[in-house]
């Protein structure tokens, strides 16, 4: 069993306290997001979607997760 | 005969690509659209809204599997924003087609070309199919070319403006003989006459946003602009006739009383 961790992160410039997410996956799984049509980086990096399940997310991380919108 | 345009091994059915910005709702893009005929959609790259998760997504409406989707980096004003950009949407889309735009005003919001060339070499290199915004000067578009540039967007008038081709004959001398990659006129374009006079010379496709989705009525400009695209090409490569001062009688002069 997981050790249950509630972490701190900053998702697209906002902070969020007491998440329990492990992993991006996770993390994505908890906001209610589908992977398909977004992209996500983590401190700087894109995170491939093949690593969302293994990428370990740690307390402080920067998250951005955006999508495409209308633009030209 | 066949009038394919290809760009970097990617066939595109229309020579009309159409911007997805500023429309009323989804529900106007997609008819827009479909009645622009175009095969190409551009798209901005932005923040999730993580709080609201009920809010629509513009792919619910624009298939990937129908459009090729090109997302912009619209809004960089720096070559790390713009790769940043880049390497983000690549990854939240299904190909490596990039419209890299590396802004240096906000007023003109013309392009910052010496930036736009490094993030053009650099995103070359990564294997993206880099399709860079620029301005109207040969010389820039020649060294995009050299930088790796898969074809070169030279804008027509600022970005939004509606002021058509301020610049026809920088635009001719990028097209035969700056440049071997395909262009496409990107910006400016306010009405259909501006598409086809693109097209008359000799760009191999145009990008729209602003004019037609700021029109009264979007729907019949996107397909006001599909014809003029398709005209403005079929007169290029019909090759029109020279421009004389003077009058030629269309009627012979012989047998007249």
């Amino acid at each position: 069993m997981r050790f249950l961790f509630f972490m701190r992160l900053k998702i697209n410039g906002e902070t969020v306290e007491n998440l329990q997410a492990a992993t991006v996956g996770e993390l994505l799984d908890t906001l209610r997001i589908e992977r398909g049509k977004v992209a996500v980086e983590v401190n700087m990096s894109v995170i491939k979607k093949q690593d969302y399940e293994r990428f370990l997310l740690s307390d402080g991380d920067a998250v951005e997760i955006v999508n495409f919108v209308g633009g030209g | 005969m066949e009038d394919k345009l290809v760009i970097k091994d990617v066939e595109f059915r229309s020579r009309l690509w159409v911007g997805t910005g500023k429309y009323k709702d989804f529900e106007e893009t997609k008819k827009a659209i479909e009645a622009s005929g175009a095969d190409v959609v551009t798209v901005s790259v932005r923040r999730v809204n993580i709080t609201d998760r009920k809010s629509e997504n513009l792919l619910d409406y624009i298939d990937p599997r129908k459009y090729k989707i090109l997302p912009n980096t619209a809004g960089c004003y720096t070559v790390e924003d713009a790769l940043r950009y880049s390497r983000l949407a690549r990854e939240a889309g299904i190909s490596d087609l990039v419209k890299l735009e590396v802004i240096g005003d906000e007023r003109t919001l013309f392009p910052d070309t010496i930036g736009l060339l490094k993030a053009t070499e650099v995103l070359a290199k990564e294997g993206f199919i880099v399709l860079p915004y620029t301005n109207d000067d040969p010389i820039m578009a020649r060294r995009l070319e050299d930088a790796g540039a898969a074809a070169v967007m030279p804008l027509g008038a600022p970005i939004g403006s509606g002021l058509g081709i301020r610049n026809p004959y920088n635009i001719r001398i990028i097209i035969e003989t700056a440049v071997k990659i395909p262009v496409v006129v990107d910006a400016g374009v306010g009405t259909a006459s501006d598409a086809a006079i693109a097209m008359e010379l000799g760009c191999d496709a145009v990008l729209i946003n602003t004019g037609i989705a700021g029109a009264k009525d979007p729907v019949a400009m996107a397909s006001a602009m599909k014809h003029a695209v398709i005209a403005g090409r079929l007169a290029y490569r019909a090759g029109r006739i020279g421009k004389k001062l003077y009058a030629t009688a269309s009627s012979p002069i012989e047998g007249m009383l």
